[in-house]
């Protein structure tokens, strides 16, 4: 498979966003309200990462916004001191579709978790990630609803007992990388609550990216759903079921590098790297222009997180729909500006006289 | 001589008229031309017969020589419903005169039928008398069977009563078009051509405004241009030449007041309407919406004007739709949705956040028959009560409606100005019968149009001199919150669907702030200065009024000519702000013996008459997917005026 160059001109994911020299730091992203949520909740952990990432892209902060939805992650825009809009179940990439598309000077992110983005507003997520706006959507999964206590989410394993599925769930569950792949966004990631370090990576290179971003974010609910990804954060399990993605290097994880990823048929599957050969193993390239390959990436992993790829699954230049949308009017306001009198007045007039 | 139309609803106005230039076309007529002051058109056929299109440029020719008109189309929600069948009629009516008039006519005087069954769906429509023109080629035994006629009316003597034309128009446009070297079926279709020919001649309508259509709308295929054209010029030489047809009739041009007119459609005022605001208020307009019947025209309308800065962005559903403008509304746009009912039940959860977070949104609701999908292509005003209160809590929203297909343009303007001054979403109710209905229209002096530039916050406005900045601090005059878009330094904030502490605006869930934040939302609502209804009533002494609201002002207008010109006085007043209502509604209500309102619903308007000022109004409703008649409601108001209802 090779990457095919579209001759696009490559801008950066805040072009257009006016910058600032004055020094910013996690604090002046900081607002003054009380956070809330539990102790011990993995929200903290991103909303601690978020606040110190942000100064690093040099934007005014008047020119940020988070639009959120309902949930417990829903809450962040309250934390943050820059704009910020927690608006209704689900509809968040609907209102910063109109937000991003009428404002290019505006970077805008959205924070939405596993029932928000996925149950309630799934058709607004594919409907932004196909159209490519250009929005970063942080994508908070827990794989539990927290804020109305317990139900089951379209993450959670399938035979969930929870509170509104005592003898188990029955839903098959989405994986949120696969979907979006599906949908054909442009940037798709993952990364963990717990480690700063890659997830701060991968907001970097979804701020970067123009177009619709979609990080999924694994996060621990303490309350309902504690230690859904223990196994990922356990020192003697992390090694061989993390499966980091570095672009342009081969995709080698376990102790010593012993596992690799190979190609069978079409179908990606984890082998040992000794009985295969170094030579088998796939060379990460995120910027494959069919998302066939990332697809296949994000099938290593099942809900039971035996392989669990994170890091960018991929990242591809498409044109965003909102550049797309200013263009033509951009273009029709230089060819024929608008004259009132003309358009009321159209082809078929007549007159009566006094 | 002079004939008066059926069922007329009679001038009332004055004022003197010119003969428009350049009424030419066809070759001067040699029959006697006997003079009208109205007619009534309906052009009835299969809904692939082209009957929409044929009523519209005979609205066109009316509308070029200087009649005042309106229109009525009625055609099926299928696309093509299987030819030949009753469902799949559909008719165009207009009616032109040569006075001022308010509807598009009760019944017909000429109807023009392309087969049995738009013979069938219509005959009743026509009074005795009536002129009927019949495309005889369909007359097949296969036809009449299909639609249930057990004999063949052109022969069982059934129309008997009417004035009946049967011309062959299938053979004979294929006849004059064998030349072109037209397919047969092709040829066939342009018989729409011909029987809008036909009808040109017998009211002597101009005629090169059709040939330029014609000409632009084929411009890409001019042999069927051409042969278009000849079908109907083959239909006016019909007229012209055979002896069937023996006077042909004038209706002058009317005397309205003076200016420039065009003709408009409901939908397209409404898309005007949408793109002045914008452009009087200084913003960039963002149209987020989905399509839906009957409210699609204006999203078409609009994509086409990005030139003025318009953004028109077809969602994924409804929702989405007024998501992204109330986004974009956010952003500093000025965002608007279109939708109808349905549409509306789906973006009540988003009018709430609107309401909530208190940032200016314009949303049209072309109304429908319902409930849910109910009549698409049908009229309705049944969303009155959804667009008062279809919300969860307290979340009072501003309701308008235009009253004619014109008056959108100006009911934009005004649904925009209370939005942008007063920050809240605001209702646009419409309906189908005069967003598809057309009517001359006095082109507005750009000059005059209301002003509706309104200021962003740009400093901070804490009163405790903290240097903060409030979002739900309040200008004491409208007490509307300040607009402060993203971008803006140092009054970085935050809003959302959760209560807000009053001027701070941050979460609050304290009971005595959630009952002043409410109360202070409705009396925003209640606060919004609406100019006083005014009542019509020459004769100065009537103790019956007649108040309706939206579409209906057309029929109900007719009605009250009617009833006075049988020397009765009856008052009209006709509500354009429906929330808040007028400040002088009381009183005007308090003033009369009986007041009436008809509504297409099932009494929403008098259900909040009576609970706001205690009256006991007379509810006339009708849900039939038609606009009211105005002889039904002089017979509804004679009964009153006799104290049948008393």
């Amino acid at each position: 498979m090779t990457t095919v160059d579209l001759g696009l001109p490559s801008i950066g994911g805040t072009a257009g966003v006016p910058t600032t020299d004055e020094k910013q730091t996690a604090k002046s992203y900081t607002s003054d309200q009380e956070v809330r949520w539990c102790p011990g909740c993995g929200d903290y952990a991103v909303l601690a990462a978020v606040r110190s990432f942000l100064p690093e892209l040099r934007l005014k902060r008047e020119n940020t916004v988070f639009v959120s939805g309902i949930g417990c992650s829903s809450r962040f825009p309250y934390y943050l001191n820059t704009y910020g809009v927690h608006s209704i179940h689900g509809r968040a990439p609907a209102i910063a579709t109109g937000l991003a598309t009428s404002r290019p000077d505006l970077s805008v992110w959205v924070v939405t978790g596993d029932g928000d983005a996925l149950s309630i507003g799934g058709n607004h997520l594919i409907h932004t990630l196909r159209r490519n706006v250009n929005l970063k959507i942080l994508l908070f999964n827990n794989r539990i609803y927290g804020l109305t206590k317990g139900q089951y989410s379209p993450t959670s394993e399938q035979g969930k007992v929870t509170k509104s599925t005592p003898a188990g769930s029955l839903d098959h569950p989405f994986n949120p990388v696969s979907l979006a792949l599906g949908a054909e966004a442009t940037f798709v990631a993952r990364a963990m609550d717990s480690d700063r370090k890659q997830l701060t990576e991968v907001l970097r290179a979804a701020a970067e990216h123009r177009g619709s971003a979609l990080v999924e974010i694994y996060q621990n609910c303490p309350i309902f759903n504690d230690g859904a990804f223990d196994v990922l954060k356990d020192p003697g399990e992390r090694e061989r079921r993390i499966v980091p993605l570095r672009d342009g290097e081969p995709i080698r994880f376990g102790p010593d590098g012993e596992f690799g990823v190979v190609q069978d048929g079409f179908e990606l599957r984890v082998r040992k790297v000794s009985e295969v050969g170094e030579d088998a193993v796939v060379v990460h390239d995120a910027s494959r222009t069919d998302p066939g390959y990332a697809f296949a990436l994000s099938r290593l992993g099942g809900q039971d997180l035996e392989h669990t790829p994170t890091g960018i699954f991929r990242s591809v230049s498409r044109p965003t729909y909102d550049d797309l949308a200013r263009e033509q009017v951009r273009l029709a306001q230089e060819s024929k500006p608008g004259d009132l009198a003309a358009l009321l007045r159209g082809n078929d007039t007549w007159q009566v006289l006094g | 001589m002079t004939v008066t139309g059926h069922g007329g609803d009679g001038p009332a106005g004055n004022g003197a008229a010119a003969l428009p230039d350049g009424v030419q076309g066809l070759p001067a007529r040699s029959k006697e031309a006997h003079k009208l002051d109205r007619v009534v058109i309906r052009f009835a056929g299969d809904s692939g017969d082209g009957m929409q299109l044929t009523g519209d440029r005979f609205t066109s020719e009316a509308a070029a020589f200087g009649n005042d008109l309106a229109t009525l189309p009625n055609f099926p929600a299928e696309i093509r419903a299987p030819a030949g069948t009753l469902p799949g009629v559909s008719s165009f009516q207009l009616h032109f005169a040569d006075y001022d008039i308010l509807t598009p006519g009760d019944r017909p005087d000429v109807l023009v039928a392309m087969n049995p069954a738009a013979l069938k769906a219509n005959i009743r429509d026509l009074p005795q008398g009536g002129i009927l023109i019949l495309n005889t080629d369909e007359f097949t035994k296969r036809n009449l069977t299909k639609v249930g006629y057990s004999s063949n009316p052109l022969e069982d003597g059934s129309l008997g009563g009417f004035q009946v034309h049967e011309v062959a128009m299938a053979s004979l446009t294929r006849g004059a078009l064998e030349e072109t070297g037209l397919s047969k079926k092709d040829a066939e279709r342009a018989k729409n051509m011909f029987a809008l020919g036909l009808l040109s001649w017998m009211y002597n309508r101009p005629t090169e405004g059709t040939e330029r259509f014609l000409r632009e709308k084929f411009r890409r295929r001019p042999e069927i241009a051409e042969a278009n054209i000849l079908a109907f010029r083959t239909g006016w030489n019909y007229g012209e030449t055979t002896e069937a047809f023996g006077v042909t009739y004038e209706v002058a041009p009317a005397k309205l007041p003076p200016g420039t007119y065009r003709q408009i459609t409901g939908n397209l005022a409404l898309a005007y309407g949408i793109v002045a605001a914008g452009q009087r208020s200084g913003l960039d307009v963002f149209l987020g919406t989905y399509p839906i019947t009957p409210a699609s025209d204006v999203l078409h309308e609009l994509s086409k004007h990005k030139n003025f800065g318009v953004t028109t962005f077809q969602a994924e559903d409804e929702i989405a739709g007024i998501g992204a403008a109330l986004g974009a509304s956010y952003g500093g746009a000025l965002g608007v949705t279109t939708t109808s009912g349905p549409g509306i039940a789906l973006k009540s959860e988003t009018i709430g956040l609107a309401v909530m977070t208190e940032l200016p949104l314009l949303i049209c609701d072309i109304q429908r028959g319902g409930p849910s999908t109910g009549l698409p292509t049908k009229t309705e005003q049944a969303d009155l009560l959804q667009a008062m209160y279809g919300r969860n809590g307290e979340a009072p929203v501003p309701v308008l409606a235009p009253s004619s297909p014109a008056d959108c343009f100006d009911v934009a303007l005004e649904a925009t100005r209370i939005a942008l001054t007063y920050r809240t979403p605001v209702l646009l109710l419409s309906d189908g019968y005069i967003a598809n209905g057309s009517e001359p229209w006095l082109l507005p002096d750009l000059t005059a149009l209301p002003d509706l530039r309104v200021p962003f916050a740009s400093e901070p406005n804490a009163p405790d001199g903290s240097g903060e900045f409030w979002p739900y601090l309040r200008d004491p005059e409208t007490l509307a919150r300040p607009w402060a878009v993203p971008g803006t330094p140092g009054l970085e904030h935050r809003i959302g669907g959760l209560e807000k502490s009053d001027g701070r605006g941050d979460i609050s869930y304290d009971p005595d702030n959630h009952d002043r934040m409410v109360r202070l939302r409705q009396a925003k609502i209640d606060g919004i200065t609406v100019p006083d209804i005014e009542v019509d009533d020459p004769s100065g002494v009537a103790d019956v009024l007649v108040l309706g609201w939206g579409s209906t002002y057309g029929p109900i207008g007719a009605a009250c000519r009617r009833v006075r010109a049988t020397g009765t006085p009856i008052a009209q007043a006709h509500l354009r702000h429906l929330n808040p209502m007028p400040s002088n509604l009381g009183d005007v209500l308090g003033r009369y013996r009986r007041v009436i309102v008809p509504e297409m619903n099932l009494g929403q308007l008098a259900t909040l008459l009576r609970a706001r000022y205690l009256v006991d109004v007379v509810s006339h409703t009708k849900v039939a997917g038609l606009p009211f008649k105005a002889e039904e409601l002089q017979l509804v108001f004679d009964q009153v005026l006799q104290g049948a209802h008393a």
